[in-house]
C-alpha cells in the first residue's frame, strides 16, 4: 500500500496530474502513519530531483474534526495557502467561486506553472455529513477538470464510506481505494512487539542498551509473557492497545527497578482488562447492593422486561420481611435517594426522558448490568451481609 | 517515610503531597509514573473514573498545584457549551503566563481557530515543553454538548503537535462515553472507593481541639455504624458528623457523663441519629433548621419537612375528589360495580382476569379515567347528596393545577376529558385523616 501511495503522490507532483484517493481502515490501523511516511519519503525525494521546475508542495492539513463546516473549511484552506491578504474582503457568491479564485491566485503566484496542491482530508466521514457536501463536490470536481493538479487524499475509519457520498460526488471521485487491514499473526505480533520495546542504536548508553535489548529479547520468549499479548491479541489486533499496555508497563521502569519484568507487563494487563462496571459496583453501599439485586430478580422473573421504582421497592420489601436479619427497613425515602444515586452512576438507564406527566416512581428503566457481573462483583465485594449474598444467589420463587 | 519517591521532584513537595492525600498513595504513585519528569510526552489522554467524592478532584488539583505542574483546570458544568469551555481554557492559559499584562478578551467559536489561539498561546508561555495538563471535570457533560469535542480533545496532542495531556474525570465508565464510530482510547484509571477504615480515618482527622482524638473516633464509629449500610459519601457522611457533633457531646457538657461512659452518651445519639436520617439525610430540612432544633429541643412531632409542605390544606369537596380519583387510577373498571352498589352481582373470574392479575396496578402506574367514573365514584363515597355544579368542575381544574391531577390526551376529545392521579398512597392516608 506504501508504494501504491508513493506513486499516485509522485504522479501528481512530477506529471501534474490530478487524482483523489481513499485510505480506509479501521481504527489504529496506521492511516495517518502511512501518509506521514509517504509524505516524508517525498519530500526527500523533491530534494534528490533537482532538474524539475520549481515545485512547490503545500499540503493543507484538513481534519474533519477542526472543521466542522464548508465554511470553516474554506477559512482554514485559505490561512494555509496563506492567500488572507489576497482574498480580503471580496464576497464570494458561492463556495466554487472562491475556491476557483484561491486557485487562480495561487496560479499567478508561482508563475511558471500551477504547482500541484495535495489535500489531507481527516476523517472523511465527517466532511460526508456537512450540507450538501459541498466543499468534497468542488475538490472533487476540481481534482477532475485539468486546471490545476490537485491530489485529494481522505483518511476515514468507515468501510461503508461510499454509499455516504451523494451521487454526483461520488461520479467525480476516481473510485481509487487503499484498504488497510492488520492481518498479521501472533507470531509477527511478537516481533512487532520486541521491535516497538527495543532501544533504537543511537542510545547513549552503549552497555544499558545492550542490556536492554537482551532483556526484551528473554521477554519475548518468557511463557507468562507470551500469554499476555496471546490475550491482547485476540481481544483487539491494532497496535495501539499495545502501545498502551508496554507504556503503562515502562511507566514502572525506575531507577531502582531498571529492567522491565514479566510482572511488569502482568500487573500493566491487568490493569487494562479490569472491568470498570465491576468497579463501580465495589463501591456501592449495601441498600443500593439490595436495590441492584432486587432489580436482577426482577429481570430473571420477567425476561428482561423494563421495570420502575415502584417494582424494585416491592421486591425489597418482601426479602426485608421474610429473609433480612441484618437490614433494617429503610424508609421509602431514603430507598428512594439511594435509587437516585443508581441513576446518577448510570447503572439504571430509564427508557425514555423523564416528562412532567409521569410520576417518578413510576418511570420504566432498564438495567445496565449483566447477571454475572453482579455475581461476580458481589464475591468481591467488603463485608457483604451473607444473607443479602445468599438472597441474590436463590431466586424467591413463588407467587 | 515517604512512599512516593519520584527523581524529578523534590523530596520535600512529595512529603507535603503525601500528608494532603490520605489513603489515596497508589495512585497518586500510579499517577507520577504516568507523568513522567516534566519534559517527557505522557499519554495523550488520561480518563480517571470513580465514585462521587472519591478524591477524583481533590487529588488532581493538589498533585498539580504541590508540583507547580502547568495546568488549566475547568469544569463541564459550569463551562457547559462549546465556545464557553474553550474560551475558558484560553483565558486561562493566557492568565497564567504573565500576571501584569491583563487578559485581552478571547474569541473563539470553533475547535479550529482553538488549536490555533492554543498554540500561540502556548508558544507565548516560557513553558520549556514542559507538559501542559487540561483537566476537564464532570467530563459526561462534555457528550452532551457537540459531537466533536470529546474525540477532538482525546487527540489534542496528535491535532496541535504540541506537549500536552487531557485529564478527564468522571463518575461514568468509559464504557459510556465511546462514541459510536470510535475515538482514540483514553488511559483509564480508576479510583477506587474508600473502605470503613479509609473512611473512618479520614473522619477523624476534622475533630475539634477541645476533646481528644479518641472520644472523636468513637463518635465516627458510632455514626459510621448507623449510616454506612446506606451512603459511603464522604462528603455527606462529614456533612452528618458535624451536625451531630454538639449533640453527642451534649451528655458531656452538661456533666450527665464523662468521656469514656460509651453506652450513655450512645443512648443519648441513636433516637436522634434515626430522626436525622429521615430528614437532614434526605435535605428535607435544612442544617440551619436542624441546628436549631437541637438546640430548643423541641418535639420530633414538630419536624415539617419539604415533603410535608405538599400535604396542602385542601377544601372538603376537593379531598373527595381526590380520593375518588385515586379509586378511579388504581382499581380496575370490572371491580367498580362490586365495591360501589349497594347490590352487586357475584363477579365471575375469567381466564382472562386470572393471567393478568398478576401485575397489580399499583405496581405500575396509575391509569387514565374519563371524567364520569370521577363523578361517579365521587357520588357513591360522599354521604349526602352533591350536585354537579361548577363549584365540582372548577375544583377539579384546580386539582389539575396543583398537579395533583394531571390531563391525559389532547384538549379537544370528544368522549370528554380524561384524568389520571399523580399522588401516593401515604399522600392519600394523610389526605382522608
Amino acid at each position: 500500500q506504501h508504494r501504491h501511495l508513493l506513486e499516485l503522490l509522485k504522479r501528481t507532483m512530477v506529471h501534474g496530474e490530478s487524482n483523489s484517493a481513499l485510505i480506509i481502515g479501521p481504527r489504529g490501523s496506521g492511516k495517518t502513519a502511512l501518509l506521514n511516511h509517504v509524505l516524508k519519503d517525498l519530500r526527500e525525494m523533491k530534494q534528490v530531483t533537482e532538474n524539475l521546475l520549481e515545485l512547490f508542495m503545500k499540503n493543507p492539513f484538513l481534519s474533519g474534526l477542526l472543521q466542522t463546516n464548508d465554511k470553516v473549511a474554506l477559512k482554514e484552506i485559505t490561512r494555509q495557502l496563506q492567500l488572507e491578504n489576497v482574498v480580503g474582503d471580496k464576497v464570494f457568491g458561492s463556495f466554487a467561486e472562491n475556491l476557483a479564485f484561491l486557485l487562480e491566485a495561487l496560479r499567478k503566484g508561482n508563475r511558471t506553472s500551477s504547482c500541484p496542491i495535495l489535500f489531507v482530508l481527516d476523517e472523511f466521514d465527517l466532511f460526508v455529513h456537512h450540507k450538501n457536501q459541498t466543499l468534497l463536490y468542488n475538490l472533487f470536481d476540481i481534482s477532475q477538470s485539468a486546471q490545476t493538479p490537485v491530489t485529494v487524499i481522505g483518511l476515514t475509519c468507515r468501510q461503508d464510506i461510499l454509499e455516504l457520498l451523494e451521487k454526483r460526488v461520488k461520479s467525480r471521485f476516481s473510485h481509487r481505494q487503499i484498504y488497510l487491514m492488520n492481518s498479521f499473526d501472533f507470531k509477527q505480533y511478537i516481533k512487532i512487539f520486541k521491535t516497538q520495546l527495543s532501544l533504537p542504536a543511537e542510545f547513549p548508553d552503549e552497555s544499558f542498551a545492550q542490556k536492554w535489548n537482551n532483556n526484551v529479547q528473554h521477554l519475548s520468549e518468557d511463557k507468562t509473557v507470551q500469554d499476555v499479548l496471546q490475550n491482547l491479541f485476540h481481544h483487539t489486533k491494532d497496535l495501539r492497545s499495545l502501545h498502551l499496555l508496554l507504556m503503562l508497563a515502562v511507566s514502572a521502569v525506575t531507577v531502582h527497578h531498571p529492567l522491565l519484568t514479566a510482572a511488569d507487563l502482568q500487573e500493566a494487563s491487568r490493569h487494562h482488562r479490569t472491568d470498570s462496571k465491576a468497579n463501580i459496583v465495589h463501591g456501592l453501599s449495601v441498600l443500593e447492593i439490595c436495590l441492584i439485586i432486587a432489580m436482577k430478580h426482577l429481570n430473571d422473573v420477567y425476561d428482561g422486561e423494563p421495570f420502575n421504582f415502584q417494582m424494585v421497592y416491592n421486591e425489597f420489601q418482601k426479602f426485608i420481611q421474610r429473609k433480612a436479619h441484618s437490614m433494617y427497613n429503610f424508609e421509602k425515602p431514603v430507598v428512594m435517594k439511594a435509587f437516585e444515586h443508581l441513576l446518577q452512576l448510570e447503572l439504571v438507564k430509564p427508557l425514555e426522558r423523564p416528562s412532567v406527566r409521569a410520576q417518578r416512581e413510576y418511570l420504566l428503566m432498564k438495567l445496565l448490568l449483566d447477571s454475572s457481573q453482579i455475581m461476580d462483583a458481589l464475591q468481591v465485594y467488603p463485608n457483604c451481609p451473607t444473607d443479602v449474598k445468599q438472597w441474590a444467589a436463590s431466586s424467591l420463587s413463588w407467587l | 517515610m515517604p512512599n512516593l519517591e519520584h527523581p524529578a521532584y523534590p523530596a520535600a513537595d512529595l512529603l507535603h503531597l503525601e500528608s494532603l492525600v490520605p489513603c489515596r498513595e497508589s495512585q497518586v504513585s500510579m499517577l507520577l509514573s504516568i507523568f513522567g519528569e516534566r519534559q517527557q510526552f505522557s499519554f495523550p489522554s488520561i480518563f480517571i473514573y470513580g465514585h462521587t467524592s472519591s478524591g477524583k478532584t481533590y487529588v488532581m488539583q493538589t498533585l498539580l498545584t504541590t508540583l507547580q505542574l502547568p495546568h488549566v483546570f475547568v469544569n463541564c458544568v459550569e463551562y457547559f457549551t462549546s465556545r464557553l469551555l474553550l474560551e475558558e481554557i484560553l483565558i486561562q492559559l493566557q492568565s497564567s503566563s504573565s500576571d501584569k499584562e491583563q487578559t485581552c478578551p478571547v474569541h473563539c467559536d470553533t475547535l479550529n481557530d482553538f488549536v490555533r489561539l492554543f498554540k500561540q498561546a502556548v508558544a507565548s508561555q516560557e513553558l520549556q515543553d514542559q507538559t501542559l495538563y487540561i483537566v476537564l471535570d464532570r467530563a459526561e457533560q462534555l457528550r452532551e454538548m457537540e459531537a466533536n469535542i470529546l474525540p477532538a480533545f482525546l487527540r489534542l496532542q496528535e491535532l496541535t503537535d504540541r506537549n500536552v495531556t487531557v485529564v478527564l474525570l468522571s463518575e461514568i465508565v468509559w464504557e459510556l462515553f465511546r462514541p459510536n464510530v470510535g475515538c482514540f482510547e483514553p488511559f483509564t484509571m480508576y479510583f477506587p472507593d474508600y473502605s470503613i477504615g479509609h473512611l473512618q480515618k479520614i473522619l477523624s482527622q476534622n475533630h475539634p481541639p477541645e476533646y481528644s482524638a479518641d472520644f472523636y473516633s468513637a463518635y465516627i464509629n458510632i455514626l459510621l455504624g448507623v449510616f454506612y449500610m446506606v451512603c459511603r459519601d464522604l462528603k455527606e457522611l462529614r456533612h452528618l458528623a458535624a451536625l451531630n457533633f454538639a449533640k453527642y457531646c451534649e451528655p458531656v457538657v452538661r456533666g450527665e457523663a464523662n468521656e469514656r461512659d460509651t453506652r450513655k452518651l450512645w443512648k443519648n445519639i441513636e433516637p436522634h441519629l434515626k430522626k436525622a436520617m429521615q430528614t437532614v439525610y434526605l435535605r428535607e430540612i435544612s442544617s440551619s433548621q436542624w441546628e436549631r432544633l437541637q438546640h430548643d429541643g423541641g418535639e420530633p412531632g414538630q419536624l415539617k419537612g419539604l415533603s410535608a409542605h405538599t400535604h396542602v390544606e385542601l377544601p372538603y369537596y376537593s379531598k373527595f375528589l381526590l380520593i375518588a380519583a385515586y379509586l378511579a387510577s388504581y382499581n380496575p373498571v370490572r371491580t367498580d360495580k362490586r365495591f360501589f352498589l349497594k347490590h352487586h352481582g357475584k363477579i365471575r373470574k375469567t381466564n382472562f382476569m386470572k393471567k393478568h392479575e398478576k401485575t397489580s396496578n399499583h405496581l405500575l402506574g396509575p391509569k387514565p379515567f374519563p371524567l364520569d367514573r370521577l363523578l361517579a365514584i365521587l357520588y357513591s363515597i360522599v354521604d349526602n347528596r352533591v350536585a354537579p355544579t361548577a363549584n365540582i368542575f372548577s375544583q377539579i381544574t384546580s386539582l389539575v393545577t396543583l398537579q395533583l391531577l394531571s390531563m391525559v390526551g389532547q384538549n379537544d376529545q370528544l368522549d370528554g376529558p380524561r384524568y389520571k392521579c399523580t399522588v401516593s398512597l401515604d399522600f392519600i392516608r394523610a389526605v382522608a385523616r
